[in-house]
């Protein structure tokens, strides 16, 4: 009798661990599965940037055709003659970006949190107005500016400076930013200004001794996207500037393919590894912030 | 009128930058593009008003307008949707509490965010090669490569190789998105025995809708206006046989190469009449399949 009633008990548990223990070796296994594939894709999508730092340390006639991403024989020498390679240094063009994505990066904090906070927490007459027109620049194409851009800067003497590329960023013209730092400041609780207006802090110090402290996750954000973008940008440079001296480091690689000579791909690399270097090194070390950012506000 | 100035001279002061660019860099660029679509200028000479001629010639007699408008139609029609699909199958199997997840997050982004850059664009010119990578691998299985770059019928597809390689974004928002849906529906699923298939269609597919809207207009106002990577690889003209006359690269030639800047203003015109119309298709048929949570009911 008791035997009966304790197997009755049992029975149902020992089925439901037995259907719990089946099921967690059916999780393991489809985990593991998961996880092969996602190796495998994960090194398929970097292998393209593998194969480049490869080739960058081969010798010329090793890199076609070879799949290999060891070089037996490292030719450290591409990176010193490709560095010189062109009639202007390699300094000179890291410099040049520099000085561009610098000033291109603090333009546009500045003068999109300025709008983003007007937009996010004053009140005043026409707001919606300018709020929609804002938004409706977010899908201006960049090429429909351009020309008349390009004829004004020319007529100012600008063209073959690097006005044209940072005067804009001083103008909060990337309505991304305004957007992203718009739904930060947002989220910032309303007492804070309403406290700091009793206390008699006028608007600019609200601005600047609230907003931005606790912004700081949105304006490094912005302040990494602007970067990386800037960095990458190919047609600004490649329409305002025509002096190799003035030329970005993009315009620069270009200049690799145009050369007559095309046996030196292992510099041409070696070069290539180099220009994208600082935004690898901007990913590893902001990583978070660039991941949250992207989820947050869908940015490219 | 004193305190219609304390109210507003605040965020009008904030406003200034913005406010200057607004007028200068994109108001007053627009309205003159238009206006000099209506004219023949080649920088030396004033613009002299031609009427609707450049428009005229471009629908009647352009060949290479229409050859321009087909690729870049083919690379938006083809490139975005695969992207898309992968970043929601990626998306999908990092979501559930798999381990390492920060690991594959950053590797798949990480072509997205060098995607812009010359280098890779370089880098794809040499992958694609007859003798190069791409080929190699082909030519491992047996099979042999064409060439990928000068035979017009192929060039192409490795742009949008190269775009969909770039799914790393729109998979961020994807994962984004799969978080905010509630696990019990799923668990409700399974216990009516539903089909991992059903799932994703009766569950996944609609509670998703409003982010794969947000993310195929966003990545199809991109693919329109994608210049660097045809430029490069196309060697800045289109070549072969203007496979890869993207509708910027033809813009750009037109007007920074002949300095035909009216005839190029109108083809920017066209290409902001073009996206403004996608997108606005696009908002108009998503009210029959995007729904909003708080729309319901």
């Amino acid at each position: 009798m008791t035997d009966a009633s304790s197997t009755q008990i049992v029975a149902p548990v020992a089925v439901a661990a037995e259907l719990r223990a089946r099921r967690a070796s059916r999780n393991r296994r489809s985990a593991i599965l998961k996880h092969i594939f996602l190796i495998a894709a994960s090194f398929i999508m970097i292998y393209p940037l593998l194969w480049m730092i490869a080739s960058s340390l081969k010798p010329d006639n090793q890199i076609f055709g070879d799949l290999g991403l060891i070089p037996t024989d490292p030719q450290w020498s591409n990176y010193s003659e490709g560095w010189n390679a062109l009639s202007v240094s390699f300094t000179q063009f890291f410099w040049n970006s520099g000085v561009v994505t610098v000033l291109s990066v603090i333009g546009n904090v500045l003068s999109c949190s300025f709008a983003a906070y007007a937009f996010a927490r004053l009140e005043f007459n026409g707001k919606n107005i300018w709020f929609a027109l804002m938004m409706m620049t977010l899908m201006i194409p960049y090429h429909v500016v351009l020309i008349p851009q390009y004829l004004t800067f020319l007529q100012l003497g600008w063209v073959n400076t690097y006005l044209p590329l940072v005067v804009p960023r001083f103008l909060a013209t990337d309505a991304f930013f305004i957007f992203l730092m718009i739904q930060f400041f947002r989220q910032l609780p309303r007492e804070l200004d309403e406290a700091a207006m009793i206390d008699g802090c006028s608007p600019f110090k609200i601005y600047w001794a609230i907003i931005l402290p606790l912004s700081l996750p949105a304006m490094t954000t912005a302040a990494i996207f602007s970067f990386i973008w800037t960095w990458e940008d190919f047609l600004g440079p490649l329409v305002y500037l025509n002096d190799i001296k003035d030329y970005t480091v993009p315009l620069a690689l270009r200049m690799f393919l145009s050369q007559d000579s095309v046996s030196e791909y292992g510099q041409m690399f070696a070069m290539s590894v180099l220009s994208i270097l600082p935004i690898i090194l901007f990913f590893v070390v902001f990583q978070r912030f660039i991941i949250r950012g992207i989820a947050m506000s869908g940015m490219k | 009128m004193e305190k219609f100035l304390r109210k507003n001279a605040p965020a009008y002061v904030f406003l200034a930058p913005w406010l200057v660019g607004f007028f200068l860099l994109s108001i007053f660029p627009i309205l003159a593009s238009l206006y000099l679509s209506f004219t023949e200028y080649d920088v030396v000479q004033p613009p002299e008003w031609i009427g609707l001629e450049n428009y005229q010639y471009m629908f009647e007699f352009d060949y290479r307008f229409w050859k321009s408008l087909q690729v870049t139609f083919t690379f938006v029609v083809v490139s975005v949707p695969l992207k898309l699909a992968f970043a929601l199958a990626v998306a999908m199997l990092l979501d559930k509490g798999i381990r390492a997840v920060g690991w594959y997050r950053a590797l798949f982004y990480l072509p997205s965010i060098l995607g812009g850059s010359i280098a890779v664009a370089i880098l794809w010119r040499q992958l694609f090669d007859y003798n190069g990578v791409i080929n190699s691998v082909l030519r491992f299985f047996g099979g042999d490569g064409p060439y990928w770059l000068s035979d017009p019928r192929y060039s192409l597809w490795t742009l949008v190789v190269l775009a969909v390689w770039q799914f790393g974004s729109p998979m961020l928002i994807f994962l984004a998105g799969l978080r905010a849906i509630p696990q019990d529906l799923y668990e409700a699923a399974e216990i009516d025995a539903a089909s991992p298939m059903r799932k994703f269609f009766a569950i996944t597919v609609p509670l998703l809708a409003p982010v794969i809207f947000f993310n195929l207009v966003l990545q199809m106002i991109e693919a329109f206006k994608s210049f660097s990577g045809a430029f490069i690889i196309s060697g800045g003209s289109g070549a072969p046989l203007d496979s890869l006359l993207f509708f910027t690269v033809y813009l750009f030639n037109e007007a920074f190469s002949f300095f035909r800047m009216g005839y190029a203003s109108a083809l920017g015109w066209v290409l902001l009449v073009i996206i403004a119309a996608f997108t606005a298709i696009a908002f108009w048929t998503s009210k029959y399949w995007v729904h909003y949570e708080n729309e319901r009911g």
